[in-house]
């Protein structure tokens, strides 16, 4: 099952991203994961949180331009090739990944990699079929 | 001391009135009987060409504005059958901004006249290899200057803009020695030739740049760098082009071609014309065009005009370079601006009109930034998607203005206000 995954356009200047996480961190919203795009001008910074749609009206409230969109969080172990394994079903199945990043959390031997494809649908019926776990938001932030 | 047209460059004031007075006269008479539209600004006005027997009854005459040249667009304001036309030029607006000028073999040979004047004021003699290095096409410059080397008999070099390296390549080649183009692409083939170490291959002896602002140190600039002498030109499509004022070795102010454009200086504000000296709007009448004469249009160009003697022994009275606009037009690397324009865009493109322009010269070059706030209709999750509307935005701004800005996302209500109101543009250009 995708979880959401919320964006914030933020611009590339000093202390842009400090105002961002501050804001966040001030509403007692819990970051787990994140990645930053940057261009010359501006970055997209994506975040995995507690709460992102309480999250989002918070960024909106304080002028920010921000989306939810539903990622695929699959959960590998920490092992040699198994992101490898994943990126394989993928291919094979012709779909298309926009970007990815990873993140572990406390619990040993594990580790989390959230995917941006095309095709949710597609991309959750193939990991069902060749066992790749996918996460809920319950597990991320268990 | 040379001279394209000696009799007219030097002409006695009394000679000029005379001849801009029977001019005038004439023209108002041509355009009244043949111009619906001004036929009805002077009726409403109560004047008829009977009124109009000398330039000292110019006042009595309604002014005339670029809105209503594009009220007039296309055909409006053309004062002769269609069969005596032979050419049109257009300024560089937008549609609903553009402005079409219509020729007649006569009016073209006058302002090749004129540009001929320019040349020669600036040591042309058919002797010279002239490399005309403003863009041809609808814009004036490449034609007007052109068409002014074909009737001094210099060997003329249509280059047209861009591509520097051939630029540099012929000038070299053919020994080009007088140079038409930009200031700013004059200083930027400066550098160039510079840094190629080819300074000492060109042979220019004299530079006539126009088109956009530019100072005195920018001349001394380029003089120094290309060891030529640099001299002003102005004119506009609306009056003819390249050549309505040109500037003679005394760089002291552009001599009007008043023999065929009548200029005046009024109070932006009120209307009437301000006495010799004092800084306001240039109004210019064509006085002997025959296909699209215009009457008092006014410029939006601030200058001061003056008759005191020239050194060069020319009569004709003398602009000062224009000092500024009336409107928010922007002059951007030689091309008009409106930033209505830009606003049409980003709407078009469906950005919001929460923009700002942001002007700055660096190295001679004009460098143009358009800044606009990203919505959350444009924005995405991926960079991809958000490059691809950049580059929707930037391709629909060029084929708009002709430029290309630079343009930058920024955050919702970054843009700076000033009681309440956007401010739109930052020009950082010291000129």
């Amino acid at each position: 099952m995708a979880i959401e995954q919320i964006s914030v356009f933020v611009e590339n200047r000093p202390g842009a991203l400090a105002e961002v996480t501050a804001l966040l961190g001030g509403a007692g919203i819990d970051l787990r994961a994140l990645s930053i795009a940057d261009t010359e001008n501006f970055g997209i910074l994506r975040l995995i949180v507690s709460e992102p749609r309480r999250a989002l009206e918070v960024l909106r409230a304080a002028d920010y331009v921000g989306s939810a969109t539903p990622v695929l969080a699959v959960s590998l172990a920490d092992a040699p090739g198994s992101l490898a394994g994943v990126l394989r079903v993928l291919a094979d199945a012709e779909i298309n990944l926009e970007y990815l990043y990873a993140f572990i959390t406390r619990q040993a031997g594990h580790a989390y990699v959230v995917l941006r494809v095309t095709d949710n649908d597609r991309a959750e019926a193939v990991f069902a079929e060749k066992g790749v776990e996918i996460a809920d938001h319950g597990e991320i932030f268990a | 001391m040379n001279y394209f047209q000696r009799e007219m460059e030097c002409a006695s004031r009394e000679t000029m009135r005379d001849l801009q007075s029977a001019r005038l006269a004439e023209t108002v008479r041509h355009v009244y009987d043949n111009v619906a539209y001004y036929r009805r600004l002077m009726d409403e006005r109560g004047v008829t060409p009977a009124d109009i027997r000398s330039v000292d009854d110019l006042p009595k005459l309604p002014l005339l504005t670029k809105d209503d040249l594009r009220d007039a667009y296309p055909y409006g304001l053309l004062a002769v059958p269609l069969e005596e036309t032979v050419r049109i030029q257009s300024t560089s607006g937008t549609t609903g901004r553009r402005v079409v000028a219509f020729y007649t073999q006569p009016d073209i040979d006058i302002w090749d006249e004129c540009c001929a004047r320019a040349i020669v004021a600036a040591g042309g003699t058919r002797a010279d290899v002239v490399h005309v290095c403003y863009g041809y096409g609808l814009f004036t410059g490449g034609p007007g200057l052109n068409g002014g080397s074909h009737k001094v008999g210099a060997l003329t070099l249509p280059m047209s803009s861009g591509n520097t390296e051939r630029q540099i390549q012929f000038m070299v080649d053919l020994g080009a020695t007088i140079l038409c183009c930009t200031p700013s692409y004059a200083a930027f083939l400066a550098e160039t030739i510079i840094e190629k170490g080819l300074r000492d291959k060109i042979k220019l002896k004299a530079g006539i740049f126009g088109a956009e602002a530019w100072s005195e140190e920018m001349r001394r600039d380029i003089e120094q760098k290309l060891g030529l002498k640099a001299y002003d030109i102005y004119g506009l499509t609306e009056i003819s082009g390249p050549g309505v004022s040109f500037e003679c070795a005394e760089q002291t102010g552009m001599h009007v071609n008043e023999d065929h454009f009548l200029v005046e200086c009024i109070d932006p504000d009120t209307g009437e014309p301000l006495p010799e000296g004092e800084k306001g709007e240039a109004v210019f009448t064509s006085i002997s065009k025959k296909a699209f004469p215009l009457l008092r249009y006014r410029t939006r160009d601030i200058c001061v005009l003056s008759r005191r003697p020239c050194s060069c022994g020319r009569t004709l009275i003398k602009m000062s370079k224009p000092m500024g606009r009336t409107d928010d037009m922007l002059i951007i690397r030689g091309v008009n601006v409106f930033p209505s324009q830009i606003e049409a865009v980003l709407l078009n493109c469906g950005f919001p009109p929460n923009y700002q322009i942001i002007i700055d010269r660096v190295n001679y070059t004009d460098n143009f930034e358009v800044q606009v706030e990203m919505t959350p209709e444009m924005f995405s999750d991926t960079v991809k998607d958000i490059a691809a509307k950049e580059d929707e935005l930037l391709g629909s701004l060029k084929s708009m203005l002709g430029i290309s800005p630079k343009v930058t996302l920024t955050a919702p209500r970054s843009i700076t206000r000033s009681e309440g109101k956007a401010v739109r543009i930052i020009d950082k250009r010291k000129i």
